[in-house]
């Protein structure tokens, strides 16, 4: 597959997941709602961080660079939400 | 000799037989020496001479930083409010506080010795990128010259932490310039940590393996993580507070669904983390001061190493513990309460094993020792506390006291200042290539020990007693203790002034230092002091561990080197055995 072949689906696919957050967010309310955000949201960073930012041609060491900094991210959420969801 | 002479003494550029002022052949051609022009400094892309740069400015904010605290401890003095208003004692701390963290503390070590030392230690010729080096240099002093510009337009009054609501909602000082001035020089700090990862990672010499980093390094790797990821996450949170400022957008105005807690989680997840920045470096140069002192491998090698790393992982996870009685939910706070514990055993290991270090180590009571020493006693005192207000409890007691106050002095001021003196005395021959008089070493080591302790032991008593932090007018029965604490920061403030004058003095009439006037190990010590421009002659090769001083074995007696000695007192201990 031809490089701009593959930016280009790349691109249409973050286009697709624009309209899907836009219905989701006519579709769904509440926690039903920021969650389908959110998941789109680190499907579109996914893509982009893979393709875009090339993380598919880096090494071992770089990737897990990237992971770190995504763990880092679940680690800021996951302890905040400690706080969030357990307020009386 | 007059001014006249000493100018008429300046070498031709041209000529590197013509020494001028240059005592040793060395310093004429050193990174010193190459090249005399204001421009040949500014546009540098050296290392050494970026860190001098850094050194300088460091300085300049630290006492700006000090005068601030000087007017803070003077007008506590009485328990009236009759130096400043209420308004000036707030701006005064504010002042203080933001000076000392973003342009003295965070910078301090990492900046001028990081700089300087890396890639001696590592053996390369420079950081990985040098004109980012530069860049970092200027983007700290626009950031630094913007606040003391602020300073002058009025100043803020939020304290450091610009805890809303009061900094998006009330207050009526330059919150956002402020703001603007921490957030520019945020990327500062980004860039310098991204110069020192890719600098370990690639530029290390052969045979340079992970095992065989100094543990300076280490820790400088560590904080360099640190730097990188955390740093954002302030710039974020500022321009949020800006945006809500200007725009009224609502993220921590209830009244607009927001939260004010937000803003806490938000910055003590930068800022805790950011309190390692500054005390990680202490402790490589605590690390690297103690092997030196000792004249021993390191104790436990491996273990100060990855605590240096444990350090910047659970540095991230405790944020909370600032927050236990702000309205966290209890789930929360027992959580970081647990983790704030954690953090402690890698502080503990390190501790110990310097302590090991030390045991039956060939100790020099010269002015580094002196400063590593101050630097162990002081840290564990600051580190106990920390965990006295980690828990929840004893925490309701003592949140927003004067016993907080002491405890981050003790670690930041006891801690990281006592570091950084520390390794000015320690690695200033290799810088100036010049040796200071070692009895004034010890005397600035002494009252800096003595006149911090003066002032803010007495903070934990006030503390304890209930004395509010961040108040200038306070109960009459709280007064002895806050001259107590005012005189300790009058002796500390002259301590500070000390070393100021005799490294001065030796930079012109100090004798020359040697490659190694301590007789230690590391490849930084293998090269002229001051070392040349591009470090090293020829790349080194790295064959055998850091510290790799003569061990010695239970029994053996005198120099581990004297043979005929050693293989009589192992004999002796065979026989005992």
């Amino acid at each position: 597959m031809s490089l701009v072949r593959t930016l280009s689906l790349v691109w249409a696919a973050l286009l697709g997941l624009l309209l899907l957050t836009l219905g989701a967010s006519f579709a769904l309310t509440g926690p039903a709602s920021l969650a389908a955000s959110l998941a789109i949201a680190v499907a579109k960073a996914a893509l982009i961080y893979w393709f875009f930012m090339h993380l598919r041609e880096e090494g071992g060491l770089v990737r897990l660079a990237a992971l770190g900094v995504a763990a880092w991210l679940v680690i800021f959420t996951l302890l905040t939400s400690a706080d969030y969801a357990m307020r009386p | 000799m007059t001014m006249d002479n000493a100018l008429e003494r300046r070498p031709n550029p041209d000529d590197l037989n013509d020494r001028g002022l240059s005592e040793t052949q060395d310093e004429r051609v050193s990174y010193l020496r190459a090249g005399h022009t204001l421009r040949s400094w500014l546009l540098t892309t050296d290392h050494k001479r970026i860190a001098i740069l850094y050194l300088i400015s460091v300085t300049l904010f630290f006492f700006i930083g000090g005068a601030a605290a000087a007017l803070v401890r003077a007008d506590l003095l009485t328990p009236q409010a009759d130096l400043l208003t209420n308004e000036g004692y707030n701006r005064a701390f504010t002042l203080h506080g933001v000076i000392m963290v973003w342009f003295f503390l965070i910078p301090s070590i990492p900046n001028t010795f990081g700089n300087f030392l890396i890639p001696l230690m590592i053996g390369a010729r420079d950081l990985a990128f040098p004109r980012l080096n530069l860049l970092s240099w200027y983007i700290y002093m626009l950031g630094g010259l913007f606040t003391v510009f602020v300073l002058i337009a009025g100043g803020v009054d939020t304290g450091w932490t610009f805890y809303t609501p009061l900094s998006s909602m009330f207050s009526n000082g330059h919150v956002v310039m402020v703001a603007v001035a921490v957030f520019v020089v945020g990327f500062s700090s980004i860039l310098t940590g991204l110069n020192f990862i890719v600098t370990v990672h690639k530029l290390r010499a052969p045979g340079m393996s992970w095992g065989r980093l100094r543990l300076f390094v280490w820790a400088h790797y560590a904080t360099s993580l640190i730097l990188v990821l955390a740093t954002p996450v302030l710039s974020v949170t500022l321009a949020l507070v800006a945006a809500e400022r200007l725009f009224g957008l609502g993220i921590f105005d209830p009244k607009l669904g927001g939260d004010p807690l937000l803003f806490q989680h938000l910055f003590w997840f930068y800022s805790h983390p950011a309190v390692y920045i500054m005390v990680l470096p202490a402790l490589g140069v605590v690390s690297e001061l103690v092997a030196a002192s000792a004249r021993k491998p390191v104790f436990g090698y491996r273990f100060i190493a990855g605590s240096s790393i444990a350090i910047a992982i659970i540095g991230f996870l405790v944020w909370g513990h600032h927050m236990f009685v702000a309205g966290q939910s209890m789930y929360a706070s027992a959580v970081f309460s647990f983790l704030s514990l954690a953090v402690a055993v890698p502080s503990g290991i390190k501790v110990y094993n310097w302590t090991a270090t030390l045991y039956k180590g060939h100790i020099e009571l010269d002015p580094p020792f002196f400063f590593a020493a101050s630097f162990i006693g002081l840290f564990v005192v600051g580190g106990l506390t920390g965990l006295v207000l980690a828990m929840l409890a004893v925490d309701v007691h003592l949140h927003d006291t004067y016993f907080v106050v002491a405890h981050f002095h003790y670690i930041m001021v006891g801690g990281t200042v006592s570091a950084y003196f520390g390794a000015l005395h320690f690695w200033w021959p290799k810088m100036s290539g010049r040796i200071y008089p070692r009895i004034w070493g010890r005397l600035a080591a002494i009252f800096i020990f003595l006149g911090f302790n003066l002032t803010f032991f007495p903070q934990f008593i006030l503390g304890y007693l209930g004395m509010p932090r961040r108040y200038h007018v306070y109960d009459p029965s709280f007064q002895v203790l806050h001259v107590l604490s005012s005189a300790g920061a009058s002796i500390l403030g002259v301590a500070y002034l000390m070393p100021f004058t005799y490294l001065f003095w030796s930079m012109r009439y100090g004798a020359p230092a040697g490659p190694n006037p301590w007789d230690v190990r590391g490849l930084e010590w293998t090269v002229p002091s001051p070392p040349p421009k591009h470090n090293f002659e020829e790349i080194p090769v790295v064959t055998g561990p850091p510290y790799d001083y003569p061990l010695e074995r239970e029994g053996d007696q005198g120099e581990a080197g004297d043979a005929a000695e050693g293989n009589a007192a192992e004999g002796n201990a065979g026989s005992r055995a």
